[in-house]
C-alpha cells in the first residue's frame, strides 16, 4: 500500500485528517501575503517538513494548530489551504 | 576606564532567552529604552569565573535578521553594529531551544556568519531529553565552528560552563573585526535545510514520546472543554482579585491610619497637620490599597504567559476576534491591559501588522485597568445598596461585573468601527507559534511582581502625592474673607476652574465635587478618589480623614443618577497621561494620542450622559 500511497494526489493541509503524521508536498506560496509566506518560511514550513494537524478551533472557520517539524504552530484557514500535503 | 565588554544575548522567541538573562544577571538590572525607537533596553551585570564584570544585555527574539516587527529591527542592528546607543557587543551568546534546533540552528548559522565570536546556549536540554531526543553538542560544536554548552536556563544548570566559556571568548577587550553589512545569507530555504542537516547531524536517538503539551493541548484547545477552561481560568482570576485581597488591604489600611495617627500627633494643628494628615497621607493611602488587587492580578497574567498558556488563549479567542477585524494576538495585550494599559499597550509590539497594532492600542484604554478599581470601588461601596439579587449575587458585585462588561463591548464595537473607517485595511492573519507549557519559576514572577510593584508605589509616591498637594493648595487658596457665606472650596481657585468645567459636565449630571476630582484625575484614574477626599477635607477640616468621610459625604451630596453616569464617565474616559504617553511612544506621533483621547472623551460624555437621563427618567 506504500506504492499507493506515495502517488496519491496531495491534499490540503486542512483535509488531513487530525493526529496523522504526513509530509509537505508543496505550499501555494503564491497564494498567501508576502509577511505571511515569509513568516511561515521562518517557523520552518517548508516542502519535505513533517506535519500534522493537531487541532480545529471552535465553530469550524476558527484558526487550527498544526505540528511543523518540531514545532507547534496556530495559523488560520486560508493559510492551511495553501499547504498541500500528502495524504 | 575601559566601560565592561558587552555580550548580547539573542535568539528565537520562546529559546527561554530571558529565563537565562534573568538567571546570569538576577536582581541586578536595568530596564531602559534605544533611543527613537519604542523597544525596551534590558541590561544586567554579571561577573566571569575570574571577577572581570561582563554587561549583559537581553535582545528581542528574533527569527532572521530580516526584520517584521521594531524589535527584531532592534536585535539585528545591535548585532550588526548599526544601533545608536549601543556599542558593537564584544560576543553574542545564542539562546538556541534543544528541542527547536531544526528552526533555531538558521537564525544561529546567520549569527555564526556575521563574525562576531559567538557562543551557543543549547537551552532547555532537559525537555528535550523528556521529548525523547538525544543530542550530541560535539557535532554542533564542530559543524558551527564556535562553542555550544547544554544549559537548563530555569534551573541555573549550565550556567557555570556558559561563564567559563565567555570567559575564554571575551578577551582583554580587543573588538573583533567589525562585521561585513549584507555578507550574511537571507535565503531562508537554503538556510533552513542546512539547519536541518545541521539538527539532524547532531541528533543521536529520537524517540516518539507522547509529549506532556499535547496531553494539555487536547483540553486547553479542545472546541468546548478549551473555551470552558479559558472562562474558568479568566473568572477564577477575577474572583481572586477581590476575594485574595481583602486581609492585604486590611493591613496597609490599619498602617496608614497609624502613619496618620502618628504623624498627626507630632504636629501642631493647622495647615500643615491638615495637608499632611488629611491630604498626603490619606490621598496616597487610598491609593496603595489597591496594590495588592494589582498585584494579584498581573501575577495571574505573568503565571498565564510564562506557563505558555496564553498563546493557546489567543489560538481560542481568534475567531471572536477576527469578528472585529483583529487576530487572536491582540487578546494577549488586552488581557494585560484589566492589569494596566500600559504595559498593555507596550505588549502590542508583538503584533505585526500595523493597523492591527493601531487598533489594539486604541481599544485598550477600554479595558477595566486596576487604577479604575479605587473609583468603582468606593462609588459602589457608598451609592449601590449591598443587597442579594439572587442566590450568591450581590447587586453591588453585579454593577461592578456591568462596568467590565461594558468596557468590553465598548472596545469591542469600537473595534469593528475603526476598523472600518480610520485603521481600515485588510484583515491581518494569524500566525502564532505555540510554546511548551511550562511551570513558572517562583524566581521570575516575583522579579516580574517586584518590579510592578516598585513602578506602583513610586506613581503613588510622586504622581499621586503631588497632585494631591497642588489640588490642597488651589482648593485652600484664596480664603474668603471672614463673614463671608461663600464655602472655602467654591472661593478657591480650583473651586472656580471647576464651576468652568462643571458648566460643560453639569448636562450629564455631574456636580462640584466631580468637576473638581476630572482635572486631577488625568494624571490617573485612582487620583479622582484622593481628589473627592481632599474637596471634603477642605470644606469640612473637623472631619475624619479618609475613605469613610468619602463615603459618608458622597451618600449625603450625591443622586444616584449622578453616582451611575460617574461610573459610565470612567468606564470610557481616558483619564490617564502615562495611557497617552504611552500611545504618544509607541505610535510615534501625536496624531494617534490626540484621536484616542478625543474619541475616547467623546464615548464617555455620551455614554454618562444616557446612563444619567435615563436613571432620572426611570425615577432612580
Amino acid at each position: 500500500m506504500n506504492v499507493a500511497a506515495s502517488i496519491a494526489p496531495p491534499i490540503r493541509l486542512s483535509q488531513l485528517p487530525r493526529h496523522r503524521a504526513s509530509k509537505v508536498a508543496a505550499v501555494d506560496w503564491e497564494m498567501l501575503a508576502a509577511p505571511e509566506a515569509r513568516r511561515l518560511r521562518e517557523l520552518g514550513l517548508d516542502e519535505g517538513v513533517g506535519i500534522e494537524l493537531l487541532h480545529q478551533a471552535a465553530f469550524g472557520r476558527g484558526p487550527i494548530a498544526c505540528r511543523i517539524g518540531r514545532m507547534t504552530i496556530a495559523l488560520r484557514r486560508h493559510v492551511a489551504g495553501a499547504i498541500h500535503v500528502f495524504p | 576606564m575601559t566601560p565592561a565588554p558587552l555580550v548580547a544575548l539573542v535568539g528565537n522567541p520562546n529559546a527561554g532567552k530571558s529565563a537565562l538573562f534573568n538567571a546570569l544577571t538576577g536582581a541586578r538590572q536595568k530596564v531602559g529604552n534605544y533611543p527613537g525607537v519604542t523597544v525596551e533596553r534590558h541590561a544586567g551585570r554579571m561577573a566571569l569565573p575570574d571577577g572581570r564584570p561582563v554587561e549583559l544585555v537581553d535582545l528581542p527574539g528574533a527569527y532572521s535578521l530580516d526584520p517584521s516587527s521594531p524589535d527584531e529591527q532592534v536585535t539585528r542592528d545591535v548585532v550588526t553594529g548599526a544601533q545608536e546607543g549601543e556599542r558593537l557587543p564584544d560576543a553574542i551568546v545564542v539562546v538556541v531551544d534543544a528541542a527547536n534546533l531544526d528552526n533555531h540552528l538558521r537564525f544561529t548559522l546567520q549569527l555564526v556568519e556575521l563574525g562576531l565570536p559567538v557562543i551557543v546556549a543549547l537551552n532547555m536540554i532537559d525537555l528535550a531529553k523528556r521529548d525523547g531526543l538525544t543530542l550530541d553538542p560535539a557535532v554542533l560544536e564542530r559543524e558551527l565552528g564556535v562553542p555550544v554548552i547544554p544549559t537548563v536556563a530555569v534551573r541555573r544548570r549550565g550556567l557555570d560552563e556558559l561563564k567559563e566559556a565567555l570567559a575564554k571568548t571575551v578577551q582583554s577587550g580587543a573588538k573583533s573585526v567589525r562585521p561585513g553589512h549584507g555578507a550574511v545569507s537571507d535565503d531562508i530555504a537554503t538556510l533552513q535545510r542546512r539547519a536541518r542537516a545541521l539538527s539532524e547531524a547532531a541528533t543521536v536517538s529520537e524517540t516518539a514520546v507522547r509529549r506532556w503539551t499535547h496531553r494539555i493541548d487536547a483540553i486547553a484547545l479542545h472546541p468546548v472543554f478549551g473555551s470552558a477552561l479559558l472562562l474558568a481560568l479568566l473568572f477564577v482570576m477575577f474572583q481572586a482579585v477581590f476575594a485574595w485581597s481583602e486581609a492585604p488591604i486590611g493591613w496597609i489600611e490599619d498602617g496608614m491610619a497609624w502613619l496618620g495617627g502618628a504623624v498627626g500627633g507630632a504636629l501642631p494643628p493647622g495647615f500643615l497637620r491638615s495637608l499632611l494628615v488629611d491630604g498626603v497621607i490619606a490621598g496616597v493611602g487610598a491609593v496603595v490599597v489597591f496594590l495588592p488587587q494589582i498585584l494579584i492580578l498581573f501575577a495571574f497574567i505573568l503565571v498565564l504567559e510564562s506557563s505558555g498558556y496564553m498563546v493557546r488563549a489567543a489560538f481560542l479567542m481568534d475567531r471572536l476576534m477576527a469578528v472585529a477585524g483583529l487576530s487572536g494576538r491582540a487578546f494577549i495585550p488586552l488581557l494585560s491591559s484589566f492589569a494596566c494599559a500600559v504595559p498593555g499597550i507596550m505588549a502590542t509590539r508583538t503584533i505585526d501588522d500595523d493597523k492591527d497594532r493601531l487598533t489594539t492600542i486604541l481599544i485598550a484604554p477600554l479595558m477595566t485597568c486596576s487604577a479604575r478599581l479605587p473609583v468603582y470601588s468606593i462609588i459602589i461601596g457608598a451609592m449601590i445598596p449591598a443587597r442579594s439579587v439572587g442566590p450568591g449575587i450581590g447587586l453591588q458585585g453585579l454593577v461592578l461585573f456591568g462596568l467590565y462588561v461594558a468596557g468590553i463591548i465598548g472596545a469591542f464595537v469600537a473595534a469593528i468601527v475603526l476598523r472600518r473607517t480610520v485603521t481600515k485595511g485588510e484583515s491581518s492573519g494569524f500566525m502564532m507559534e505555540m510554546p511548551k507549557y511550562q511551570w513558572p519559576r517562583l524566581n521570575d514572577l516575583a522579579l516580574g511582581l517586584w518590579q510592578r510593584a516598585r513602578i506602583f508605589l513610586k506613581r503613588a509616591g510622586t504622581i499621586i502625592a503631588s497632585t494631591t498637594i497642588i489640588l490642597w493648595l488651589l482648593l485652600s487658596f484664596p480664603k474668603p474673607p471672614v463673614g463671608s457665606d461663600v464655602s472655602p472650596v467654591d472661593y478657591s481657585i480650583a473651586g472656580r476652574i471647576g464651576h468652568q468645567i462643571e458648566k460643560v459636565v453639569a448636562p450629564i449630571g455631574f456636580n462640584r465635587d466631580i468637576s473638581l476630582a476630572l482635572l486631577p484625575a488625568m494624571s490617573a484614574r485612582e487620583v479622582a478618589v484622593s481628589a473627592i477626599g481632599t474637596v471634603y477635607a477642605v470644606d469640612n477640616p473637623d472631619g475624619d480623614a479618609g475613605e469613610r468621610e468619602i463615603v459618608t459625604n458622597l451618600r449625603r451630596r450625591w443622586s444616584l443618577p449622578t453616582a451611575l453616569a460617574f461610573l459610565m464617565w470612567f468606564v470610557f474616559a481616558p483619564q490617564c497621561i502615562s495611557t497617552i504617553a504611552i500611545t504618544r511612544r509607541e505610535t510615534n506621533s501625536w496624531k494617534w494620542p490626540a484621536f484616542m483621547v478625543g474619541y475616547l472623551f467623546a464615548l464617555a460624555y455620551i455614554a454618562a450622559g444616557a446612563t444619567y437621563w435615563l436613571a432620572v427618567a426611570i425615577g432612580l
